[in-house]
């Protein structure tokens, strides 16, 4: 049995007035794909964002219960949530590269991590888009604007960007949501040689997608987790009768 | 009833249309007229030369070199405090605090106090206190500081900009998207991190925009200048900040209101006015094309 | 298999040890001095705005308290001794080829048939093109070297008392023998001036706004809004010298009366300051109604017109109010147009066509003259502070009360 990453203990969230998340117990393995599926607005992102301490940034958010990863409380004062983010990745639904060069965006990380040398920072730039599978089709144009990218191009640029930066966990938040078929599979392709090396959690909407590209799923409904566990039970024989209605479309 | 209804309508579009052209026909007339009456005197003589004789002839230069000084000194004063107050307002500042609140308000004000007033503070502030203060601390006493100078006018000016300089410096910052900001601090970026290395390299055009208006500003006040440190007729450029300074806008006033030889200055009035306001409208220009291109870039 | 899996990078040493990274060591709270420092500086420099603020009230009503205790003669013996008078600032140190203003001594203005205080008697000024000369008057020069420069102290000395209370008087002679203040006539300058800028410029604004936001189509709105706001990028003393060399001529010959400098030019000068602004501020105002308000009305039949004057403006009335109130603030200021175009006589009579002094114009026209801490240097600063008041309460209520009052009404209380 995989070591599990990622622990959380009645985790509830509210944003001022408002519970948007209501007591998560879950557990997420290490070195394998969790898919977090459920309708819209219904805490998903949100959960996610809490892994890596993003929904610290929003000021009316007030955050109750554990996560743990390696057994360590992230929520701690003593934590530094700077160098905590360094370890866990995030990629968004919107690709969101930088206004630089296609170099300075995969660079940006090491830079801030104090690596000014330039052979140093190449290497690290070759390596992390040739594990984002767009090494080919950017490496005559490394100081192009990112910009001039397609949609999907971006995407794979922003996953590449976060592996500079060396993490154990990436959190993906609906990554192929704003794009077409093909880049959509490439990106799914990428996942699938990711979950090697890392800690994946994806959230998507998309259930087939969650059953092609995921070993564990967990079904949130309304801000609480119905159910989750390994991806191929939750997609035949589900515990819970709310988890076999979404899946088989009779909501959502 | 509807011919009723449709003449008032015709009448209200048309009054309202009319009032559009009307306003745009005087600042084409403004232009038009002071083309005509200063552009035989423009050259390449009258912009560099000194005045002669008694300022019937000659050119404006010391005027023109005071302004840019002036200008100049300002915005070295002006630009840094009023980024930085505009950065802390959108990055740093928690919107309904107390804090926050009352520095929208302190620049707010400041941006319509009449610009007399400022040099009141000028003379008040810098002349009588600061002035004074350093005469009496490092110079014992000797007279240097506690007079109008460059120095002291242009630090007044720098106050009157400054929150026209605050004002487009956080516009151009609130058109970096947050999800830059997060994509920063997902990687581990600090804040500071991220807003020297995402958010201003993206607010380079504000900051621009912000320094040009208060370019303009600066070099057509007259007001606070008046009575810190703007000159008429000197026979020399200053070259220290306690020297007095020529200004084109305060030329203009003294030579139409209080010259000698009204007529055959007019010309020379007309050229310098035409100077004055051709400087001021471009610098206005480029930096209402700037700001619109910078709004059709977030749209 | 990735083609390159993990290496021991600079970044996480601890990788290639394959210990793990999420230990309550590596991820201990660190103290950054440059964020630490970053933020105390920037908030520290933000301060700045409201020390400003603080500081000019502070120090502009400070400098007025020389109008009920003027400060002694030190000041001035002091200043003498070197070279630098503090009197006559500003073009001290031409070259000398042009008749410099001096500073007034307790001479009265006898002969010179411009002066603006013997306006109310004799009419010098006729059908010229000429502008008058006015504040700094070159011709008391004359008569102020024949005076003994020592009799200036004298002088005011002896009538420093008992001239405060001509603060309420109707005489604002303040460079006599017996120095009179009276704002009465000053008051009356603004409140003139004021008036007719407002009844031009307002209606002008509103109505080019109202087109510019509810008729014109969007291309053109595009075009009208920054053309009006290059007119706000005229310097207010360019403005000033087009009224003085061309408006004044234009509106004398049009209308006929006898002053070519008034309070009716100068009204209609600082109107074209003072529209940018209502244009501005009433444009934002009616494009911030929501426009379900315009389709609602739209849909029930009313055409364009109906729409725009029976449902936006009524609906943006308070923030129509605010540019009106700013305009007033705006023009109430404006120093340099009055200076150029109202013709400085400190008059208090209701007929437009007459010369009038604004309170701003006297600040600007008579500060560079007076001496450093006596009474008439702390009431020009007097006159500053209650400019600066009055700029701030219609600040204020422009701000506090519209929007109380707009957000009631989009609520719908």
């Amino acid at each position: 049995m995989k070591e599990e990453k990622i622990v959380t203990r009645d985790l509830t969230l509210y944003y001022g007035q408002k519970m948007a998340l209501n007591s998560i117990n879950i557990h997420i393995p290490e070195k394998e794909v969790t898919a977090f599926i459920g309708p819209s607005g219904c805490g998903k992102s949100t959960f996610l964002r809490c892994l890596n301490r993003m929904n610290d940034l929003i000021p009316s958010v007030k955050i109750t219960g554990e996560i743990r990863i390696d057994n360590l409380d992230i929520y701690q004062k003593k934590i530094d949530v700077v160098n905590l983010r360094k370890k866990i990745g995030m990629v968004f639904q919107k690709s969101n590269p930088f206004a630089k060069s296609i170099f300075e965006n995969i660079a940006y990380g090491p830079r801030i991590n104090g690596i000014s040398n330039m052979k140093a920072l190449t290497e690290i730039v070759e390596r992390s888009l040739q594990n984002a599978a767009i090494w080919d089709e950017v490496k005559d144009r490394m100081h192009d604007s990112a910009l001039g990218l397609s949609g999907g191009q971006q995407q794979r640029l922003c996953i590449a960007r976060t592996l500079a930066v060396e993490p154990e966990i990436i959190l993906m938040d609906e990554p192929a949501s704003a794009l077409d078929p093909i880049s959509t599979g490439k990106i799914e392709e990428l996942i699938f040689q990711l979950k090697k090396d890392y800690t994946i959690v994806i959230v998507t909407h998309n259930m087939q997608q969650a059953a092609r590209v995921s070993d564990h799923t967990a079904f949130f409904y309304l801000g609480e987790l119905i159910e989750h566990g390994k991806t191929r039970k939750i997609f035949t024989t589900p515990d819970k009768k709310q988890t076999e209605e979404y899946i088989t479309g009779r909501f959502g | 009833m509807k011919l009723k209804n449709k003449i008032i309508g015709g009448a209200i579009t048309t009054a309202s249309a009319l009032s559009v052209v009307l306003i745009i026909a005087i600042i084409i007339i403004i232009i038009v007229v002071t083309v005509i009456g200063g552009k035989e005197k423009i050259s390449w003589e009258f912009l560099t030369a000194f005045p002669r004789d008694g300022m019937m002839n000659g050119g404006i230069f010391p005027a023109i070199y005071g302004t840019a000084l002036l200008v100049i000194i300002m915005s070295i004063a002006a630009v840094p405090f009023g980024a930085i107050t505009a950065i802390y307002l959108s990055e740093y500042a928690h919107e309904k605090s107390w804090l926050a609140q009352t520095i929208r308000f302190a620049v707010r004000t400041l941006a319509t106090i009449p610009s007399i007033i400022f040099g009141l503070f000028g003379l008040g502030f810098f002349v009588q206190f600061v002035g004074v203060g350093m005469d009496n601390w490092f110079l014992g006493g000797q007279l240097k500081w506690a007079q109008p100078n460059l120095l002291w006018a242009s630090l007044t000016m720098a106050l009157l900009t400054l929150p026209v300089v605050i004002v487009s410096v956080e516009e151009a910052i609130r058109t970096v998207p947050r999800e830059l900001r997060e994509a920063s601090l997902a990687l581990g970026a600090t804040k500071w991190q991220t807003i020297k290395k995402v958010v201003i390299p993206g607010s380079i055009s504000g900051i621009m925009t912000g320094t040009i208006l208060a370019v303009s500003r600066g070099a057509g006040e007259v007001a606070p200048i008046l009575f810190t440190g703007a000159a008429y007729s000197l026979a020399t450029l200053p070259t220290s900040f306690s020297d007095q300074f020529m200004n084109l806008g305060y030329h203009i006033y003294v030579m139409s209101t209080q010259s000698s030889n009204v007529d055959q200055t007019l010309p020379i009035q007309f050229a310098t006015t035409l100077v004055l306001l051709m400087l001021t409208f471009t610098l206005n220009l480029t930096a209402v094309l700037i700001r619109s291109s910078l709004r059709r870039r977030v749209k | 298999m990735l083609p390159f899996t993990f290496k021991s990078s600079p970044m996480n040493p601890d990788l290639a040890k394959n210990k793990f990274l999420f230990t309550a060591d590596s991820l201990k709270k660190k103290f950054r001095l440059s964020e630490f420092l970053s933020e105390k500086i920037i908030t520290s420099v933000a301060f700045l705005s409201i020390a400003v603020i603080i500081l000019i009230f502070v120090f502009v009503f400070r400098e007025s308290l020389p109008a009920f205790k003027p400060r002694g003669k030190q000041n001035i013996e002091q200043t003498s001794s070197s070279g630098n008078k503090p009197e006559s600032y500003g073009s001290s140190d031409s070259a000398g080829a042009l008749q410099k203003p001096e500073s007034y001594n307790g001479a009265e203005p006898a002969a010179a048939a411009n002066k603006p205080e013997t306006y109310s008697g004799a009419e010098p000024v006729s059908k010229e093109n000429k502008p008058e000369s006015y504040g700094s008057v070159k011709d008391t020069s004359v008569s102020a070297e024949e005076v003994n420069p020592d009799s200036e102290f004298v002088a005011k000395d002896n009538n420093n008392e008992g001239t405060l209370g001509s603060l309420f008087s109707n005489e604002w002679y303040p460079v006599s023998e017996n120095p009179r203040y009276g704002l009465f006539p000053l008051l009356i300058g603004t409140f003139k001036v004021t008036l007719i800028a407002m009844l031009f410029a307002a209606p002008i604004a509103i109505l080019a706004a109202l087109f510019s936001s509810c008729f014109a189509p969007p291309w053109l709105r595009e075009w009208i809004k920054p053309a009006i706001e290059l007119l706000a990028g005229f310097p207010s003393v360019v403005i000033g010298f087009f009224a003085l060399m061309v408006m004044a001529t234009v509106l004398q010959n049009l209308f006929g009366y006898q002053t070519r400098l008034n309070s009716f030019v100068g009204g209609i000068a600082m109107a074209l300051a003072a529209i940018p602004i209502i244009f501005t501020i009433t444009e934002d105002a009616l494009t911030a109604i929501p426009v379900t308000f315009t389709e609602a009305s739209l849909a029930l039949g009313a055409t364009k017109w109906q729409t725009a004057v029976f449902v936006i403006l009524p609906a943006a009335t308070p923030g129509i109010f605010a540019a009106v109130l700013l305009g007033v603030g705006r023009v109430f200021g404006e120093t340099m147009i009055a200076l150029m175009a109202t013709g400085n006589a400190a008059l208090s009579g209701l007929n437009p066509f007459e010369s009038v002094r604004t309170l701003a114009a006297t600040i600007g026209a008579e500060m560079a003259e007076v001496v450093f801490g006596d009474m008439h240097y702390g009431i020009l600063f007097l006159i500053g502070s209650l400019l600066f008041i009055f700029n701030f309460s219609i600040n204020a209520i422009a701000e506090f009360y519209v929007k109380g009052k707009l957000v009631k009404k989009i609520q719908g209380r």
